[in-house]
């Protein structure tokens, strides 16, 4: 493979598989509740593309994603907030024009903070560069002083905790344990019809595509192959020259970005935004979605999400209480057992057996063996 | 916020929540002691370690309602039975867990805190299923209760004065033991040159399980200790974990010393700012602070300097 080639030949069909998948056997084959669902689970699918790039390329585990889903969320919750409490909708309130929660803790006028969500585009522009301008600065603080690996997790938990119990105890600035509910429109447009989640899933599919794209286009770069380096033998790509806190910092700061995406996707398809998916719990459930997609594996991020989350769905339906017990064993087995997920068992098992079929070697690797020459 | 108070009701303000913020300390120590044995000197991260001091605590409590029930006459002393149980169950599970699975992640400490995780997710159902979802609180013996009146303004809780003398003995057990004991020794060995130290004939493997086995042991006391202050339930633990890592990272991991400086800052200044904020600002506030320092010093405030 030459490396500026953009994507080698199966991974260009693996990416049209998955948008066949998502494009159009999903929407056909379930009804709109189903749709919706799924729409939701590939918002998370952000998060797991960004942990592939960040945690399988660059080796640095965060364990504080929801950080980045939950402030890229807020932000268009905001705004969406903000058109929903228009003076005509909330004249009952002791202060008209400010959204209902901050009417309930006496807060008589809307804050600073909330006001750059007034106008559609700064939204947009803020639900990126918030999230990635906070990462910029975890990620400035932490790299350049070399700090990584399990120290980097606990204290990338540490920021979730904080900003969940901020969230949860400024109840008057952002709706508290609750959230910020009951999202109506977007510039005009009723977010809730049946017609509106359906052109929203598409949206969502094709900004995952896209992200998807970005990230094969980031993997087949001289920077993908730095960070693949750099994760084997961080120092000797130091002492090649390479300034590697900059490469970690810019990894870290595109997994951010990518999580804010997919947050902002979450407020608008489900309609509520909550510090339910900024804590702990649910940063480290994102990592499992990785883990069993795979961790090397830009599009077994999609398929490792949808499927632990299909499983979720469907074990809390019927048994809710075998779900933490099979989700806390999928966690052990696939750190013990299959530490490359199911891209590891697709390569080892299935890929063989088609290059047979179709009576050719497989020409290409995947991701999981740094490929061409070491940087030198 | 000051201005509101006297000179005199501040001092018995500061003293107050001061002692509050020994008990917090003594929960902190207690855990952070066995956390900062298997991070610290195995560099295991263990997110299942709020789940082993729940298994302590559930055991002293089905211990209590065992002597409540069947040696009413010896109640008073069941705590110290308690201890020792809790000791053994969360012991013998943390030996398991490393013969099960720890013990084949050691090159792979991301992917220990993943497997970690997984088993904290599975104790807790297993805890909801078997002990059931509500919070269980024990019945202290009579001479735990009341409290002392040190001045008219001051009163300090007796089961608070127990914990917290009970958290000085165990630190100064587990201070002994691994810095004056031979096997102590040893498992500093290990932690500074698993190679060499098995050369010199040292059983790394064994000196790994048991050292697991020690911290889980430890965090099973733990818990233990903190039915004296608080009540129980199959989610407990996970509420101070993050805490708890925070306490042992910022104390520089290797140094017992630094994680009792480290839980001591930690625990008086979120009391203190308690008292004046609301509960979560102060915690905010703290653990912010906490890791704004980590940020500008990310070694810890003590670092054992050793080369690896």
């Amino acid at each position: 493979m030459k490396s500026t080639a953009f994507l080698s030949r199966s991974e260009w069909i693996g990416v049209a598989i998955v948008a066949a998948l998502i494009l159009v056997v999903l929407p056909l084959s379930v009804d709109g509740f189903r749709l919706n669902l799924v729409g939701k689970y590939l918002t998370y699918a952000f998060v797991a593309l960004g942990l592939v790039m960040c945690w399988g390329y660059g080796g640095i585990l965060s364990l504080g994603q929801g950080i980045f889903f939950g402030l890229g969320g807020y932000c268009m919750a905001m705004f969406l907030k903000l058109e929903a409490s228009s003076v005509e909708n909330t004249k009952i309130q002791s202060t008209p024009g400010i959204p209902d929660f901050m009417d309930w803790n006496q807060i008589t006028a809307l804050p600073w903070f909330w006001e750059p969500f007034r106008s559609l585009p700064m939204t947009i522009i803020l639900v990126i560069a918030v999230p990635v301008f906070f990462a910029f600065i975890i990620g400035f603080a932490m790299f350049t002083r070399r700090v990584g690996g399990t120290y980097f997790a606990i204290i990338t938990q540490a920021i979730a905790a904080i900003l969940t119990i901020l969230i949860v105890g400024q109840q008057g600035y952002t709706g508290g344990i609750n959230g910020i509910t009951d999202l109506r429109t977007l510039n005009g447009w009723d977010i809730r019809t049946d017609d509106a989640k359906y052109i929203l899933y598409f949206v969502n599919a094709g900004l995952l595509l896209g992200c998807v794209l970005i990230a094969y286009f980031v993997k087949h770069s001289k920077l993908g192959r730095i960070l693949v380096a750099m994760r084997e033998k961080e120092d000797r790509v130091r002492f090649s020259g390479y300034s590697v806190a900059g490469f970690k910092i810019f990894v870290f700061c595109l997994a951010a970005g990518f999580s804010a995406i997919g947050g902002a996707m979450f407020a608008l398809q489900v309609g509520f935004m909550s510090p339910s998916f900024v804590g702990i719990v649910p940063s480290i459930e994102m990592v499992i979605y990785t883990a069993v997609g795979g961790r090397l594996s830009i599009l077994g991020a999609i398929y490792g999400t949808l499927l632990v989350n299909w499983a979720k769905t469907s074990f809390s339906e019927s048994f809710p209480e075998l779900w933490l017990l099979g989700l806390g064993g999928l966690f052990i087995a696939v750190v013990l057992a299959f530490p490359n997920g199911l891209a590891g068992l697709y390569q080892s098992y299935v890929e063989p057996r088609l290059g047979k079929l179709t009576g050719k070697k497989s020409d290409e690797t995947n991701g999981a063996l740094p490929q061409g020459s070491p940087a030198e | 916020m000051f201005s509101d108070y006297s000179l005199a009701e501040l001092g018995s303000i500061f003293v107050m929540q001061g002692f509050a913020g020994l008990i917090l300390f003594s929960v902190f120590v207690l855990m952070a002691l066995g956390l900062a044995i298997i991070f610290g000197q195995m560099g295991v991260i263990n997110m299942a370690h709020g789940e082993f001091m729940i298994l302590g605590a559930y055991v002293t409590y089905f211990t209590s309602q065992f002597f409540l029930n069947y040696l009413p006459s010896l109640f008073g002393g069941y705590f110290f039975v308690a201890m020792g149980l809790a000791f053994l169950a969360s012991g013998a599970l943390g030996m398991f867990i490393e013969w099960a699975m720890i013990r084949h992640l050691y090159k792979r400490p991301l992917d220990t805190l993943l497997a970690t995780w997984g088993l904290s997710l599975i104790l807790q159902q297993l805890y909801r299923s078997f002990f059931g979802p509500r919070e269980v609180g024990v019945e202290l013996p009579e001479w735990m209760m009341g409290s002392i009146a040190l001045t008219d303004s001051v009163e300090v809780q007796i089961n608070g004065l127990f914990v917290m003398g009970l958290t000085t003995v165990i630190t100064i057990v587990v201070a002994l033991l691994m810095y004056r004991s031979r096997w102590g020794k040893q498992v500093r060995a290990v932690v500074q040159n698993r190679i060499m130290a098995g050369a010199v004939g040292i059983n790394t493997e064994k000196v790994d399980r048991y050292t697991f086995a020690l911290g889980c042991g430890i965090a099973g006391v733990a818990g233990s200790a903190f039915t004296m202050i608080g009540s129980t339930g199959p989610t407990s633990g996970q509420l101070y974990i993050v805490d708890t890592f925070l306490v042992v990272v910022f104390g520089g991991a290797a140094s017992l010393l630094g994680t009792i400086a480290s839980a001591f800052t930690i625990s008086q200044a979120q009391s203190t700012m308690e008292f004046f904020l609301s509960g979560s600002m102060a915690k905010v506030l703290t653990l912010l602070g906490v890791v704004g320092i980590l940020m500008l010093r990310p070694q810890g405030l003590f670092t054992l300097k050793v080369r690896r």
